[in-house]
Formats: C-alpha cells, structure tokens, sequence
C-alpha cells in the first residue's frame, strides 16, 4: 500500500488540494476526486485523445499521467473552455458544424483543437489534422470536426474572444 | 485488469543527484518513469511490475539540448516536441526532426522523452535508426561518475540495455559531421498518425562520381533492437551505384535482418519492405549522382 500524496496545483484557474496515491492518473483524479467528469475515458493507453487536457500548456493525455508529477501545474479541461454561460468558440463551432455526435471524443477533440489554434490561430487543412491526429472520433468520419475547427479560426468575432480566453 | 494505483509508491525527488543517489542507495528497486508513455499504458492494464517508481519527470538537468561546434548534446528528459521545436536540429539534423514527428501524436510527443524511447528499447523505437546513421553517443551517469559509449553499442538484447542498476540515461551526443551527407529515413506503418513501425529505414551516404564513398545504414523492427546493417553497408562500401550494386545490397540485407512475426506485421512482409526502403534510397543516390 503507497502512502498517498498531498497535491496542489491548479485546474482551469481554482488552486486545489488533493490527497490520491501517487501513480493515480490524472484522469482518474479529475473525474473521481473533482468531479470534472468532462474528461472521458477512451482507450487508456494514449491512443485516442479522449483524454487530452492541457498541462502547463501542453497538450497531454491524461491518462498517462501519474497525478504526483502534476504537482504545482496548472491543468485546463474542458469544463474550464466555456465562460459562465458563454460557449467556447470551439464550442459553438461545433454544435453548429455537428462536430458532435455521440460526445465521447468531444472533450478531447475541443483540448486538442484549443491548443492547436493556440498556437497556429489560422490554420490549414493539414495543420489541423496533424492537430487533431491523436483523436479519435468513431461517428462523425473526422470531416464535421475538422469544418469546426475551421468554422471556428475563421469568424472574426469568435476569433477575438478565441483570443481572448487564450488569455486566461 | 484495471491496474490499482496503490499498488505502487511514486517518489519525485526533484533532482539529478536525488535520483541517482536513490538508484545508488537502492539498487534494482527503483524503476525511473519519465513521460510515462509507456510505463502509464501498462500501468492502466494492470501489467505494470514495478512495485517502487522514480519520478524524472520536470529535472532540468535532464531536459536540454546545446549546441557546441562539432556536435548537439540532447538531455535524456527532453521530449520529441522539444525536438520538433529545436531550429537548430530540424536544419541541421533533419531526420531526428522527422523521427520526432511521428510519435505518436502531439499530446504524446509533449510527453514522450528521448531518454525514455531509448531505454524502453523497443525493436520499433522511432528515433534509434536515425541516432544510428548519425553515430550518435549515449552519455550515461551514476554516483561513480559518467561514461559515454556509442548507441550502436547501447542496446543488447530485446528490451535489454548496458545500463547498471544505479545508472540513468543522461543524454545524447549527435556529431555534426553528417551535414554534407546525403540522408534518408522512412517510416511504414499502418497509418500515418499513431502507428507503431512495421519497419523503419534510416541511411547517410557520401557518393562522389557515382562512388558509395561512405555509407551507414540502420533499421527498426529488422531485430530485437533498432541495429546498423553492416553487412549491407559492406556490400555497397566502394562500390559504384549501380543495378549490380543494388541487387548485392538487397541480397546482403535480406540476409542480414532478422524481423519476426507479431501482431503489426510478418517478417516477410518486413523484409520485403525494407529491401524496397534501401532500393529507394540507393536510387536517390544514384539520380542525385547522375545530375552532379
């Protein structure tokens, strides 16, 4: 039996403690013991990005990450894309686009997307599907979420508070 | 089986001299765990061994890469994006660029650390065919000091390394002198995105007046660990490019891998393709030859 660790670090801008065994998946820890069940579970071996989160700026799968190495990170999930009841652009984007059918991948098809237009806010067809590459999406043959992504990067209004939360 | 996270004790000492004491002070009880790209997949699965792991995970010291005149010096913790975003390796040493951007995917390589794909020593390691045609050298350090031995000499068996067990993988060392090289590296695989190699290969070449002056060939998923094909090296060392020439290199490295069946691929299948790998390479050369 491992001694459990105490834990700080930040998830989509609330400091927080908590107190798992050390080799907990990140995962684990935001869906069990924060209650962000926004985070899915797909494979749980890094193939499918229904995990993906962004650590320290990194976009990451969090299943593959044992939770005494986020220690003083900052995490974003999902839950942290929205703002009150103002959707993401992404978000929006994807409801419009229908980027989402049965929702699974979702979470992490908008981290994954997120990040990308983080760093490339305009970009082509082939740097979003190197964007997306690691995830899957087994209803809507890709093409819906890549529109999305686009739909998203190209609306002038969505593009400033595409900005704008980027920001935070 | 669902692996249980209290099963097992993660310490994260926080730094270099921290961890290589624990390794020092409690050998073969540690096992390092860096990115956990790996360790993490067989952790979910219930399959993971190592009752005591060690955390690599954000040491500076481990994550670096510098320059100096004759060669890079790449940190054992640094990840295939820190790579992939390194200027200087992706003009001057392209094909570790390229290994870098097919692992996995982003959310992989911004875990995934050299160090770890090295250790790990899959037969299907990514970036070992380039580390190989560039002669790279492996640093390794324990409390009894450093040593450096070339990667070709790294590996011993399936998954098995020289490492002792006080020591890590500090960093890696890639000579500068292959800038004038003619270079190649090609990957199959399932798909592009996300797919473990069928093979893998890697070649720097000089050829001048249609001669194979110099020549290093290596190769993923061909043995038990990604190795240098010296006896295809040999067949085509001195030799002019042409279809004779060829026909003796394929002969030479269909007799000298060693692939096996597994659930990505047949050793057929593998051999057949790494064979067309060198014949495309060998072609360049000899197209690139013609137009001098």
């Amino acid at each position: 039996m491992s001694p459990h660790a105490t834990i700080r670090f930040t998830v989509n801008g609330k400091e927080l403690e908590v107190t798992p065994p050390p080799m907990k998946r990140l995962l684990d820890v935001l869906r069990e013991d924060l209650g962000l069940t926004g985070t899915k579970e797909g494979c749980g071996e890094g193939e499918c990005g229904s995990c993906s989160v962004r650590m320290n700026g990194d976009l990451v799968n969090s299943c593959m990450v044992p939770v005494l190495q986020v220690s003083g990170a900052t995490v974003e999930t999902v839950e942290g894309l929205a703002r009150e009841d103002e959707m993401h652009p992404l978000q929006k984007a994807f409801l419009e686009c229908g980027g989402a059918q049965c929702g699974i991948c979702t979470p992490g098809m908008l981290m994954a997307a997120t990040h990308l237009l983080r760093h490339t806010p305009r970009p082509t067809m082939a740097e979003i599907r190197e964007g997306l590459a690691g995830n899957l999406c087994r209803c809507t043959g890709f093409i819906r979420i890549f529109e999305s992504v686009v739909a998203a990067s190209t609306t002038e209004n969505e593009t400033e508070s595409l900005q704008d939360s980027h920001a935070r | 089986m669902r692996g249980n996270p209290e099963a097992h004790e993660l310490v994260a000492p926080g730094s270099l001299d921290a961890v290589l004491d624990l390794l020092a002070k409690e050998p073969n009880v540690w096992t390092p765990i860096a990115g956990g790209t790996e360790l993490m997949v067989a952790h979910a699965a219930g399959r993971l061994a190592a009752p005591k792991l060690v955390s690599l995970w954000d040491i500076d010291e481990l994550r670096f890469i510098q320059t100096s005149t004759n060669e890079v010096s790449i940190g054992a913790g640094s990840t295939f994006l820190d790579l992939r975003a390194n200027a200087m390796i992706a003009a001057e040493f392209p094909l570790l660029a390229r290994a870098a951007s097919w692992i996995g995917s982003i959310a992989n390589q911004s875990r995934a650390t050299l160090g770890g794909n090295l250790v790990n020593g899959s037969p299907a390691a990514d970036s070992s065919p380039a580390l190989l045609v560039y002669e790279a050298e492996v640093e390794i350090i324990s409390v009894r000091g450093r040593r450096r031995i070339p990667y070709c000499a790294f590996h011993t068996g399936y998954k098995k390394n020289v490492l002792a067990p006080d020591e890590l993988l500090l960093a890696v060392h890639v000579p500068g002198r292959f800038g004038q090289h003619r270079q190649y590296l090609r990957k199959v695989g399932t798909r592009r995105a996300m797919a473990i190699s069928k093979v893998v290969l890697a070649g720097t070449a000089l050829v001048s007046g249609g001669t194979v002056d110099e020549i290093r060939l290596a190769a993923a998923s061909l043995a038990p660990y990604p190795t240098r094909l010296p006896a295809t090296e040999s067949a085509l060392q001195g030799k002019t490019l042409d279809d004779a020439a060829a026909c003796t290199a394929r002969t030479a490295l269909l007799n000298e891998a060693k692939p096996i069946d597994d659930l990505r691929s047949t050793a057929a299948y593998r051999s057949q393709v790494a064979a067309n790998l060198l014949d495309e390479f060998l072609s360049q050369l000899h197209g690139e030859a013609r137009t001098k």
